[in-house]
């Protein structure tokens, strides 16, 4: 039999509607999931069981009341540690948030409650989402759920692993340059990185604000679709929120990839370093794209190499600027110290881990005088070329596609020495975030360990519902079983 | 590029990192790497193009300006390690400088706009 844990959240709202099972069975169900696996994994940083079932409850009895209930009813949700939810720690996986209860709820926070999402907890991340493995975390590093020995990416690593480990069937992650996309493809999940500006930046704590943007991971095309419709909402608390709706995903879902004009981006394919075994499934993606109907063409992104070194100007510059407010004065933690400027030196060489301050250094100094115009004006300008090689390609193509990271997943401890090959996991992330557009990372095979493959699909400035539709016809054609297998993998033994 | 440890010292100044000689040593070398990867954004000939500060329109986004609600400032002082008086406490600002280290005036390497970086 089935178990309730390894339905999609498609599935579990049909069987409420049935009045087959109730959303406390399916709470209960999925928080015996996570007491029993979690251990190994350890994709929550905190489970938030006793509101998740006191949530549960309301919504059987608003139901069985014939009160409305929202979209996503009784569907257990992952979210990440870096959206500020009232009255529950959100640390970002810190020390310097370590036991900070926000004192209001994130605009996505919000909109989750309104469609009645079950928060069941909240998922372990790199320390303020720097990071491509999760083992950034002040805490724990979080596993990998194909192979507890390798880890699940970042820095949305534990929402993804914990989709993947069914643990929930929907997660919330955040993507500033692949964030969600990375992990997504080292966990077999599907994540998608919308447009910037399309979900609110309200109560998402501040990495880099140019780039951050909140989006859904699930185990199917059209459960990603279902959540992002949740939350892609306008936002006047965010002047970045981008005030048209989203097309309905839903509507297209299905309508296949015939007609469909797909680039395939050559700088990526044809990218150093790119593992020949995801070369190959990515390949072998596009060729059933060609078989599916699509008009598949060969496209350059000429500026697209330049993206990983711009990125590392402009994001550390930002965050060394959004984390000036980690001070010891308003929130956090608080080294004590003489005077207020020594005060604040030590908190935060005492709660920040060596990444952020690495990050924070690089920014500073990008952005100090006599720096400034050759390093970050000067990303900024080759931003601007990499935006318009996309609207180029855009030009003649519907749907970029690529591989969404040059490697599966690595073994633990593999890169934790060289900051430096730990950044190359995103460079063919980075241009979209860099660019703004809309991408999501699809599971499209496994390499000769079994581990799993993602083909990133990317579209124009708020062309999500497109690029829905031609991640859902390939993956209904590709009919992948996208449960973690193998003797390393979470409850191989159970 | 090469960095000196002065110049290293200087940045964590500038960001208020009150960092251990070990960290002083590993940043030299890891920084020094980055910034020779990222500088690789100098190859490209980038005349006449504007800089993208942000993927959203540039437009000043507006809204009637009637009163919400806000958070009470007991709300908003309650995650605070330090509070008194309904304000946030802070060590001593002005005084005795001699307790922080070396003082401002003293410190050519202070200014983050001025001429004196190492």
């Amino acid at each position: 039999m089935t178990a309730l844990h390894q339905l999609s959240a498609h599935e579990l709202l049909a069987r409420q509607d049935a009045a087959e099972v109730t959303a406390r069975e399916i709470v209960d169900d999925h928080l015996a999931r996570i007491a029993a696996t979690d251990s190994d994994v350890g994709a929550f940083l905190r489970v938030t069981a006793d509101q998740a079932r006191a949530h549960a409850d309301d919504i059987d009895r608003r139901r069985a009341a014939g009160e409305p209930v929202g979209a996503l009813a009784g569907v257990p949700l992952a979210l990440k540690d870096i959206l500020a939810t009232r009255g529950v720690p959100t640390t970002c996986a810190s020390r310097m948030l370590e036991g900070y209860e926000p004192p209001y709820d994130a605009t996505v926070v919000e909109l989750l409650r309104e469609a009645d999402a079950v928060v069941v907890g909240k998922t372990n991340l790199d320390e303020f989402a720097m990071g491509s493995s999760c083992e950034n975390s002040a805490f724990w590093p979080t596993r990998n759920p194909w192979d507890l020995s390798r880890v699940p990416g970042g820095s949305s690593g534990g929402s993804a692993a914990a989709v993947a480990a069914q643990h929930a069937p929907l997660g919330i992650g955040t993507d500033t340059g692949g964030s969600i996309r990375q992990p997504a493809t080292l966990t077999g999940t599907v994540g998608v990185k919308p447009t910037y500006g399309r979900v609110s930046r309200f109560g998402l704590i501040a990495f880099a604000s140019s780039l951050d943007q909140v989006g859904p991971f699930a185990r199917s095309v059209p459960d990603a679709a279902l959540l992002l419709s949740a939350i892609a909402r306008p936002d006047p608390r965010d002047s970045t929120s981008i005030r048209k709706p989203l097309d309905d995903p839903q509507a297209q879902l299905d309508v296949g990839a015939a007609g469909l004009r797909v680039g395939v981006v050559r700088e990526f394919m044809e990218g150093e370093g790119l593992d020949p075994q995801v070369r190959e499934a990515c390949q072998q993606a596009v060729d059933r794209l060609t078989d599916l109907g699509a008009e598949v063409v060969d496209v350059s992104l000429p500026h697209a190499p330049y993206g990983l070194p711009a990125y590392y100007l402009i994001n550390p510059s930002e965050a060394s600027s959004n984390l000036a407010r980690y001070d010891g004065v308003r929130y956090g933690l608080r080294v004590d110290g003489p005077t207020t400027e020594a005060m604040m030196a030590a908190t935060r060489d005492a709660g920040f881990g060596a990444e952020v301050k690495r990050r924070i250094m690089i920014g500073t100094f990008a952005l100090s005088a006599g720096y400034f115009d050759a390093y970050y004006a000067q990303a900024q300008r080759v931003r601007t070329l990499i935006a318009r090689d996309f609207e180029a390609a855009f030009a003649g193509c519907d749907v970029l596609v690529g591989p969404t990271a040059p490697t599966t997943a690595f073994p633990l401890g593999d890169k934790t020495d060289d900051p430096l090959a730990m950044y190359l996991n995103d460079v063919y992330a980075v241009p979209a975030s860099l660019a703004g557009t809309p991408a999501l990372s699809l599971p499209v095979g496994t390499d000769a360990g079994g581990l799993p493959i993602g083909l990133q699909l990317m579209g124009p400035l708020l062309g999500e519902a497109t690029l829905l539709r031609a991640a859902r016809a390939l993956e209904v054609d590709l009919g992948l079983d996208l449960t973690p297998r193998g003797a390393q993998a979470v409850g191989a033994t159970g | 590029m090469a960095l000196s440890e002065q110049q290293v010292r200087h940045v964590a100044r500038l960001a208020r990192l009150a960092l251990s000689d070990e960290e002083v040593a590993a940043f030299r070398t890891q920084l020094a790497e980055i910034l020779d990867y990222a500088e690789q954004v100098g190859e490209v000939a980038t005349q006449d193009v504007p800089p993208m500060t942000h993927p959203a329109r540039p437009a000043n986004v507006l809204r009637d300006d009637e009163p919400v609600d806000g958070l009470a400032p007991d709300e908003a002082l309650a995650p605070a390690p330090a509070a008194e008086d309904g304000r946030f406490r802070v060590p001593r600002i002005v005084g005795d400088e001699s307790a922080a280290g070396p003082a401002p005036a003293d410190d050519g390497a202070w200014t983050s706009t001025g001429e004196e970086r190492p």
